[in-house]
């Protein structure tokens, strides 16, 4: 079906509903790259104004991808919550727009839509919110999730520590470790990306990661992000697996470009759920988006990959994650170009995630061959910050040394603790504050004494027979 | 009435310095209150200036190409679709196909081979400068006791893995073997990739390949990625596949330096 609409005493047509949405797209290279995007500027306000005329029942009538090609769009479809939908249900996108901005659209509220929400609705009222509706609406969302700590509750932000390390280096992994919960970080997870995804590799760390937890008794959970079905296969050797991790994307051929699909997703939730690992709650999948995956596996269809993303998402709530990060600039300029696009789309996945009931976090992050720096970065955390952001990631001085990219780091954590007066996770706070690491206030307590456990740690490294000497040794 | 200066340093050091032998990551930095010191906030400014400039800095093919000669390797000069870096940086699509200029080229060395190797400039010159002849050298040996018939080497500027793809199909090779420059770290600069892939197809997917990564100084050693790539290759020819089907499964304690300090008694 085709939409026109006249504005700038022009008439503008847009051919079906996926071209509207794709022009309707705040700008970014993904989109040019796409061939999809607006071709004035003009022309994508037109193709907003058109879009915020379109009841929401449309995106239910009118898939972008058809329902018999794509197990995603099946998922959504058939997993519509219609008594969910009811209140919203005789609103346009402009008009959804408006009601999330009311004041009587609280949290309550919020959370009970949810379900009646389809990836496409979330996607279309994006396309016409500015940044700061994007940061009110979500930071109304509360989303709360549970393994061994409680992530997402109000007045809290929780950090991922990637202890990453070039060669997976156990002493290496280790120094990281250290460093980060010494700063206060790794409530969310600590979880490393291998540099290779050798099972046994893999295997070692996991076991690595569980006795550190076990032994300083720290209320975290752990997760090796390689390929699911190499953590299915550790899992049936025995390893001791908290999170299962994939990267997933919002079309059935984007997945398949992952080598992933529903069904094997499920097999690894329910392997995972077998093994009881969680102490406060039991949701035991991490998951990982971004724009442009899509488009970069040539799976988008001519949608979007705004779009394309909150597709992700769907995905992802069917298997009811502990975290879901968004890692918004990781894939590079040809996607997002700049620093202005990377802090618009973190917004929007923040907020598109919160609205359809995610716990969505943000790897706040840039290239080496974007247009970004620090400065972009300190900007989009800020704002997420203020936007309610679930957890974000930590690493040392911003630097990933084995995925060679620049993320937030254990100081910005404190940071934007410090400026938002945020808190770590609840279990993991009382820890810290047992260790004597931080106080109530989230303000690092340590300085020239380290903690007891600690400092016999770093007592080992010194003594004869440990050899902890690595590259400089 | 005016106010002493303070003299106590504003800086709260970190007892845990003694850590930075352990990882290239950039661990005990110090905090002023919560915040990052000026001196490794500078630092880290500097190497991100440095890291940017090395992503525009073009890869010297002829110099290559006379080290490989030096070292009995001859090699085919080709370039992608993508005319130079501003629109490799923007156009993924045109860094996945080859020139039509080189792919014509490629036509007079088709042959039937197991593997075709391909050097890729990617998004780091310096990675194929510093790496890639000691790299194919370390290959060398392994390659030749496995009895494989290998392709003419393959140069490609402004190029992304998946050129590779064309390069094997054009050659008429079974496998391709992908090195490339990473994207640049802070703290690498200079990292090589390195990309298995079996029946290479227009259309093959990213799951369809097996990578390492992180092939540097600080990484892993030439060593290490030989032993893997004989492993993964054999397996791969063997099996008739690569990507998330072929786990590596080859002896892991390879590269290994220290221990987990964390737990006490190991």
């Amino acid at each position: 079906m085709a939409y026109s609409i006249t504005a700038g005493g022009r008439v503008y047509q847009f051919a079906d509903l996926r071209t509207l949405m794709a022009k309707a797209s705040p700008r970014r290279s993904g989109d040019e790259l796409a061939g999809i995007a607006a071709a004035t500027m003009e022309e994508r306000v037109a193709a907003q104004m058109a879009l915020a005329d379109l009841p929401l029942t449309t995106f239910l009538n009118d898939s972008l991808i058809p329902y018999e090609q794509d197990e995603v769009t099946r998922l959504i479809i058939d997993s519509h919550d219609a008594a969910a939908f009811a209140p919203i249900s005789a609103l346009t996108v402009g008009g959804l727009r408006d009601y999330l901005l009311g004041y009587d659209c609280d949290s309550s509220r919020l959370t009970a839509l949810a379900p009646g929400i389809t990836p496409e609705m979330a996607a279309a009222v994006s396309k016409i919110m500015r940044n700061q509706d994007l940061i009110l609406v979500a930071s109304k969302c509360s989303v709360i999730t549970r393994f061994r700590t409680t992530i997402g509750l109000p007045g809290r932000l929780a950090t991922r520590l990637q202890p990453n390390h070039p060669t997976d280096d156990p002493a290496g992994v280790a120094a990281t470790v250290l460093d980060g919960l010494l700063y206060g970080n790794g409530d969310a997870v600590i979880g490393i990306n291998p540099a290779s995804d050798n099972i046994s590799a893999v295997n070692r760390l996991l076991v690595m990661l569980d006795e550190v937890i076990h032994h300083y008794a720290i209320p975290t959970q752990s997760c090796v992000l390689t390929h699911v079905t190499t953590q299915i296969e550790a899992m049936r050797r025995g390893a001791p697996v908290d999170l299962v991790f994939q990267s997933i994307a919002g079309t059935e051929a984007a997945n398949r470009g992952f080598g992933v699909t529903l069904a094997l997703l499920a097999e690894a939730r329910e392997a995972a759920l077998a093994l009881k690992r969680g102490t406060v709650g039991n949701n035991v999948m991490y998951f990982e988006t971004g724009q442009g995956s899509a488009l970069s596996a040539n799976a988008h269809h001519g949608v979007d990959q705004q779009t394309c993303e909150t597709r992700a998402y769907a995905v992802a709530r069917h298997f009811q994650p502990l975290l879901v990060n968004t890692v918004v600039g990781f894939i590079g300029p040809e996607y997002l170009y700049d620093g202005k696009q990377i802090i618009r789309a973190g917004l929007e996945d923040h907020f598109c995630g919160k609205l359809l009931g995610l716990p969505m976090g943000c790897d706040i992050c840039y290239t080496n061959h974007a247009e970004a720096d620090q400065d972009d970065m300190d900007t989009l955390l800020t704002l997420l910050g203020a936007a309610g952001v679930n957890f974000i990631m930590g690493i040392p001085g911003s630097d990933d040394v084995m995925l060679n990219y620049q993320t937030t780091s254990f100081h910005d954590a404190l940071y934007v603790r410090q400026l938002l007066g945020r808190q770590p996770a609840p279990e993991f706070a009382a820890w810290l504050a047992q260790q004597g690491i931080m106080d109530e206030r989230s303000r690092i307590q340590v300085g020239e004494q380290l903690p007891l456990l600690f400092a016999n740690a770093l007592n080992r490294l010194g003594s004869p027979g440990h050899h902890g000497g690595g590259k400089a040794a | 009435m005016i106010d002493q200066p303070d003299l106590t340093d504003p800086v709260i050091t970190n007892p845990w310095g003694m850590l930075r032998r352990l990882t290239p990551a950039r661990v005990a930095l110090g905090r002023a209150g919560g915040s990052l010191p000026t001196r490794p906030q500078l630092d880290f400014q500097l190497a991100h200036a440095r890291a940017r400039d090395a992503v525009l800095l073009p890869l010297d093919f002829s110099a290559l190409g006379a080290e490989l000669a030096a070292n009995g390797m001859a090699s085919l000069n080709l370039e992608s679709a993508a005319s130079d870096r501003a629109s490799y940086l923007r156009r993924p699509d045109q860094g996945r196909r080859l020139s039509t200029t080189s792919l014509a080229r490629l036509a007079h060395h088709r042959g039937r081979f197991d593997l075709a190797v391909v050097v890729v400039d990617g998004l780091s010159s310096l990675a194929i400068s510093s790496h890639v002849v000691p790299m194919l050298l370390a290959l060398q040996p392994l390659v030749e006791q496995a009895g494989w018939q290998v392709a003419p080497l393959a140069l490609v500027a402004n190029g992304r893995v998946a050129v590779g793809d064309q390069v094997a199909l054009a050659l008429g090779a079974r496998m391709a073997m992908v090195l490339i420059g990473e994207r640049p770290g802070l703290s690498s600069p200079d990292s090589l990739g390195i990309y298995l892939t079996y029946n290479p197809q227009p259309d093959t997917a990213d799951s369809g390949r097996n990578c390492l990564s992180n092939i540097h100084a600080n990484g892993m050693s030439y060593t290490q990625a030989a032993m893997r790539c004989d492993y993964l290759l054999r397996e791969a020819l063997r099996r008739g596949l690569t990507g998330v089907d072929l786990k590596d499964d080859s002896d892991p304690d390879v590269g290994v330096v220290g221990a987990n300090f964390l737990l006490p008694g190991r």
